[in-house]
């Protein structure tokens, strides 16, 4: 940590004390305003956020800038904070959906206190998982990406490390607030109105930065991965400010109702919601699939044409399959059919981005084979084809009259979060890690094979005991006997799924040991001084050749002992 | 309020399709300019050769 300040100047470490500042201002505020109310506890907790880094800044205020060349080398400190963030909110997240999982096996693992009700630890996990975790990867990866492939560094040295900051003290006000009861009730946008503003702010922040780290740019033309990350802020801006349009109560009082009411709150709530899918879930995350991967292997992408017909593809679809959400609701049928048949078509420009990820690795097989970090993006790929395959076919209205409200939905969320965006994610930070620390390769390439296996492993079992549990739902819930009436009671079925719940609880306890895995392989790789890393190098060097090591532009790196 | 709706869903339903069909062509025709060939070429091969030191261009 010190050494991020250490690389500010004086008048940078200014601003940023003025900022940190503010914050404990306006936390001390609401603190005040929201006497008795969450307002005011989330009040003390914007106050301590800001404090700490007050305290911080004040007391690291007098070190000797550390003299780098800013001209000649990229701006990776607040990479390096949102991969410790992005990994200790994977930890936390996975925790609560593990509880959350143990929960529907065995109820009264609620202990009937009103904080740890499933009600209020499922937004947690979703929560942690999709915006901690993925979140903090995604901006991480995006900073990483614009600089290398714009070859400029970030303009400014403050506002990265704001966004970064900021954009967590949203998760942690949100993440706090289900626990009390905070939430608007919106699916993925459970935050209240003032965490909602505050995200607002911190993500024009973050636009700004991306397009002026663009408009440094080497080349005339933009890479493609920087075409998703782009679509990815501004969309989920658009997205989000128009799903959380709503009235406080007070401005001192934490709740607020929305503008919209009935059939367009469901639809405004699906369009954002599957957008979500969209955006957060996948745009981004190619963007990191069509950096890392053709990196990584060493190949550039086997078609770049088809990476942008499947960027327009992607983008224009996505937008209308909200609907899908809402089959044989109160929405007029011709919106679920538009949706249906959007997502339909969705599936080609899917299944592009998928098979144009494999066929680059086509003739790097065995760079897959020896490369578990590969092999993580290769996963990834194949998972993200199964799960785009099987989402366009539950969007089919009479699928989807079994499908809805049964596990098999979670089946699906978790082939694509578990098996595409996990999988995408560790895949780029492994392989980005030793890049932005500047060391020679991870601390240990074994251990990241064991993370790789207790990944897929934790998915499968997962996801296989979530189909299982979820058609036998379905099929039971519409089991008729002679009489005509319902075979099976609702509590029947209740039953019927506790071992599958077991098995799922076990599969995410054993993907979860993978990321404590790879936590603990990340800690060693940045602690471990550079001499050390001989034999773990070579290593690496035998499986796939030499490993293209970048090279601070100011400090030339010691050669590890070979 | 049905009046808008009325006009937003007609427009929706006999536009839409033609304003898709007409993106599309306009993405694939992008895609496949035969003069923007070198610069994808060249834009694939860009990211594996970052030049010899991991710093910025200028
Ligand atoms: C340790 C691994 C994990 C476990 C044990 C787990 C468990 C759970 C459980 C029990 C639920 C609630 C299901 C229900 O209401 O019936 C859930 C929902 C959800 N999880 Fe996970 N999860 C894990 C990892 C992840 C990851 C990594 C992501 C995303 C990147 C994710 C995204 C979601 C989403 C989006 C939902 C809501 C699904 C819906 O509303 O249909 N989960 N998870
Ligand atoms: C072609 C692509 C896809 C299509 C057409 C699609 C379609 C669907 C459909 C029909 C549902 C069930 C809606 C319902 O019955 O309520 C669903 C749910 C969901 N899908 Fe997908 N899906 C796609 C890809 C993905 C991907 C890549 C992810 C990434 C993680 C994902 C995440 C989710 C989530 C989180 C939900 C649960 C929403 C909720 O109820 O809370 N989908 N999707």
């Amino acid at each position: 940590m010190k050494e991020i300040i250490r690389t500010l100047t004086t008048g940078e470490r200014q601003a940023a004390l003025a900022i940190a500042i503010c914050v404990t201002v306006i936390g001390l505020t609401m603190a005040a305003l929201g006497n008795g109310d969450p307002f005011g506890i989330h009040g003390y907790v914007v106050m301590a956020y800001g404090l700490v880094a007050t305290i911080f800044l004040i007391r690291c205020y007098n070190l000797p800038p550390s003299n780098v060349d800013r001209a000649g080398s990229y701006y990776d400190e607040p990479i390096k904070v949102a991969v410790v963030f992005s990994l200790a909110w994977a930890v936390v997240g996975m925790l609560f959906g593990l509880w959350a999982a143990l929960q529907l096996a065995w109820p009264s693992l609620s202990f009937d206190l009103p904080w740890s009700s499933f009600g209020r630890i499922r937004p947690d996990h979703t929560t942690g998982v999709i915006f901690g975790f993925g979140g903090n990867a995604l901006i991480g990866t995006s900073f990483y990406v614009v600089q290398r492939s714009s070859r400029a560094r970030m303009p400014d040295q403050v506002a990265p490390l704001f966004v970064v900051l900021g954009y967590n003290l949203f998760c942690v006000l949100g993440a706090t607030g289900y626990l009390m009861g905070v939430t608007k009730s919106k699916e993925y946008a459970e935050p209240e109105w003032y965490a909602g503003l505050w995200l607002v702010t911190v993500w024009i922040v973050y636009l700004i930065i991306y397009l002026r780290t663009l408009a440094r740019r080497k080349e005339p033309h933009i890479y493609v991965a920087n075409w998703y990350y782009l679509a990815f802020i501004v969309i989920v801006a658009i997205l989000y400010v128009v799903n959380n349009l709503a009235v406080p109560i007070s401005f001192t009082r934490a709740k607020s109702y929305s503008l919209f009411g009935g059939v367009q709150d469901a639809m405004t709530e699906w369009w954002y919601g599957h957008n979500a899918v969209a955006f957060f879930l996948t745009a981004g995350f190619l963007g990191m699939l069509y950096y890392f991967m053709p990196k990584r292997a060493g190949r550039p992408i086997y078609s770049y044409r088809i990476s942008i017909i499947s960027f327009w593809g992607i983008t224009f679809f996505y937008i209308w399959v909200g609907s899908h959400h809402l089959h044989y609701t109160a929405l007029p049928e011709w919106v679920q059919i538009l949706g249906m048949s959007f997502s339909l078509m969705l599936l080609v420009p899917s299944w592009a981005s998928a098979g144009n990820a494999l066929m680059t690795l086509n003739g790097a097989w065995d760079k897959v084979r020896d490369d578990a970090t590969l092999r993580f993006m290769m996963v990834a790929a194949v998972f993200y084809g199964l799960t785009t395959f099987e989402g366009s076919f539950m969007a089919i209205r009479p699928v989807n009259s079994l499908s809805h409200y049964t596990d098999w939905t979670i089946a699906h969320v978790h082939a694509g979060s578990l098996g595409w965006v996990a999988m995408i994610t560790f895949g780029s930070l492994y392989a980005m890690v030793p890049w932005v620390w500047k060391k020679p390769s991870m601390y240990s390439p074994r251990l990241v094979e064991v993370h790789f296996w207790c990944a897929l492993s934790g998915a499968v079992i997962y996801v296989l005991a979530m189909w299982n549990s979820g058609i036998l739902q379905g099929l039971m819930w519409r089991t008729y006997n002679e009489h005509g009436t319902l075979a099976y009671s609702f509590v029947d079925s209740v039953v019927a799924m506790h071992p599958y719940y077991i098995a799922r609880a076990l599969g995410g306890l054993i993907f979860l040991i993978g990321v404590l895995v790879c936590c603990y392989n990340v800690f060693k790789t940045v602690r471990t001084p550079v001499d050390a890393f001989g034999p773990a190098r070579r290593k690496v060097e035998d499986a796939l050749g030499p490993v293209p090591l970048p090279r601070p532009a100011s400090s030339p790196l010691p050669r590890p002992a070979e | 309020m049905t009046n808008l709706y009325a006009m937003l869903a007609i427009f929706a339903k006999a536009y839409g399709l033609f304003i898709f069909i007409g993106l599309s062509v306009a993405v694939i025709a992008y895609a496949y300019w035969p003069a923007n060939r070198e610069r994808f070429r060249k834009a694939a091969k860009a990211v594996l050769d970052e030049g010899e030191e991991d710093k910025p261009w200028r």
